[in-house]
């Protein structure tokens, strides 16, 4: 890995995403919009928008990383551009470090002005940090963005990558504590979302809401999003060969 | 200097359960054009990629500048186009030069000297993606020429050009083997044959001729190398050659 390429890496994503102005205009203005339409279905009912905000803005990043970062990888292992990379001095950590780097600026950005909607324009309650909201969405971001690399590599269409949203996002939305509260799920599906990492990016969310400062469970939830997107982006790595048939 | 860039010995490739290639062994002179021809799927994309080193299944030696194919050292110094023009079709010409010399540390000196072999100056600061088949290709190749590698490996790049184009492109390929760059082209096309110092002709995975264009002329007393590939493949169907 150099840092130079890794750079060169970033900048070319983001050069690329500043061209299509549609897709950065859907990735920044969609999720304001969804949570600006959530708080008007409850109008003045300010409990359930507190219930439902903080989870939500642990969903679009993750959800909108996921599904930019398939499509983009797809397209890089479809066009030829990645076996043209990869036989030259790229390091495979340079493509995934770079568009880590790239898709987390975006990320923060979404975040920033989701955050700033609902809680400056919205009123959403915040006990803890509003900042860290920020934060905490951009790591669940990076989640998204570790996840798509590696799942791009089962993909042989756009199509293909597409459809992976419904079968790997939709089962985490449903079981992360949104609909039912966790501890209130059946047992095995207690079980099973115990070991899905956007539990505990809606659990960080919620931590941030609920508590002042900055708690250990805070730090317990981060650290195992971050672990997730770690081994996400390893098992990405083991999917670009250099040498394909 | 090295004499010989490439040097392939009994080389197999497997792809799904097929052989693709039967067993080929040549060598490509250092400094010279050689040409890599034959029909469509006979094999010549999937030799090529054993080259760079992207193909997986290989069994032989295929040695590269003195390297094992694939070689870390070997990253700099080769410049590879593949039959997929291999650019972002969302950057312009300039944005995709100046992200592969990024990566292969060219300055950029080198983004504007490419631009200037392809014959894109016009274009350059035209997305990809607005560019005709042709412009397409040749930005491809531009990418190829950056940071001045030793060895070229073009798979097709003049296929599709106008006629124009093309002698242009393999005077380009002339006046970088005069320079020392060892270039190896691959072409579906015969009649590209002439304009190569030294032509491997592949059939089906195996190798069916590996000579000068005047060698082969002379040996199968045909007046183009299309009548000389003919030539070889019926006689090789009456002696009972290798299949």
């Amino acid at each position: 890995m150099s840092p130079r390429v890794t750079l060169a890496v970033a900048a070319r994503v983001l050069t690329q995403l500043r061209r299509d102005h549609r897709t950065l205009a859907l990735m920044l203005l969609v999720p304001c919009l969804l949570l600006t339409l959530l708080w008007w279905m409850f109008d003045g009912d300010d409990t359930v928008f507190n219930r439902f905000g903080p989870p939500m803005l642990a969903l679009f990043p993750f959800t909108v990383m996921f599904l930019v970062t398939s499509v983009t990888t797809l397209r890089e292992r479809t066009t030829g551009t990645l076996e043209r990379l990869l036989a030259m001095p790229t390091g495979k950590g340079d493509l995934l470090v770079g568009y880590m780097v790239a898709f987390g600026l975006v990320a923060l950005l979404q975040a920033a002005l989701a955050v700033g909607v609902t809680v400056g324009l919205l009123g959403l309650a915040v006990d803890g940090p509003v900042g860290v909201l920020v934060v905490v969405a951009v790591l669940d971001a990076a989640l998204g963005t570790a996840l798509g690399l590696f799942v791009s590599a089962f993909a042989a269409t756009e199509f293909q990558a597409v459809q992976f949203m419904p079968a790997l996002v939709v089962p985490q939305i449903l079981l992360c504590g949104l609909f039912v509260p966790r501890p209130a799920l059946p047992p095995v599906l207690e079980a099973v979302s115990d070991v899905l990492p956007l539990s505990y990016a809606v659990e960080a969310m919620q931590e941030v809401q609920s508590r002042a400062g900055v708690t250990l469970d805070l730090g317990l939830d981060l650290l195992v999003v971050m672990a997730f997107a770690a081994s996400s982006l390893a098992l990405g790595a083991a999917t670009l060969r250099r040498r394909t048939a | 200097m090295m004499n010989i860039a490439v040097e392939v010995s009994d080389l197999r490739v497997e792809r799904g359960g097929r052989e693709v290639l039967k067993g080929v062994s040549f060598e490509v002179p250092a400094g010279q054009v050689t040409g890599l021809l034959g029909p469509s799927g006979c094999g010549k994309s999937t030799l090529m990629r054993a080259i760079v080193g992207v193909q997986a299944g290989c069994s032989g030696v295929v040695t590269v500048l003195g390297h094992p194919a694939g070689a870390r050292a070997l990253r700099r110094r080769l410049g590879y186009v593949t039959q997929a023009p291999s650019v972002y079709g969302d950057l312009t010409v300039r944005e995709n030069l100046r992200f592969f010399a990024a990566v292969l540390g060219a300055g950029a000196g080198a983004v504007e000297q490419a631009v200037h072999d392809v014959d894109l100056q016009s274009h350059a600061d035209v997305v990809v993606g607005r560019l005709s088949d042709g412009q397409r290709s040749r930005a491809s190749l531009a990418v190829a020429l950056l940071g001045g590698p030793e060895l070229l490996v073009l798979d097709e790049p003049t296929v599709g050009l106008d006629p124009v184009l093309r002698r242009d492109l393999w005077a380009l390929f002339h006046r970088f083997a005069g320079e020392g760059v060892s270039v190896l082209v691959s072409s579906h096309v015969m009649d590209e044959a002439d304009r190569c110092r030294r032509l491997l002709l592949l059939r089906d995975g195996e190798l069916i001729a590996d000579d000068t264009v005047e060698g082969l002329r002379r040996r199968t007393g045909a007046a183009d190398i299309e009548s000389a590939f003919l030539a070889i493949v019926e006689s090789e169907a009456t002696t009972g050659g290798p299949r």
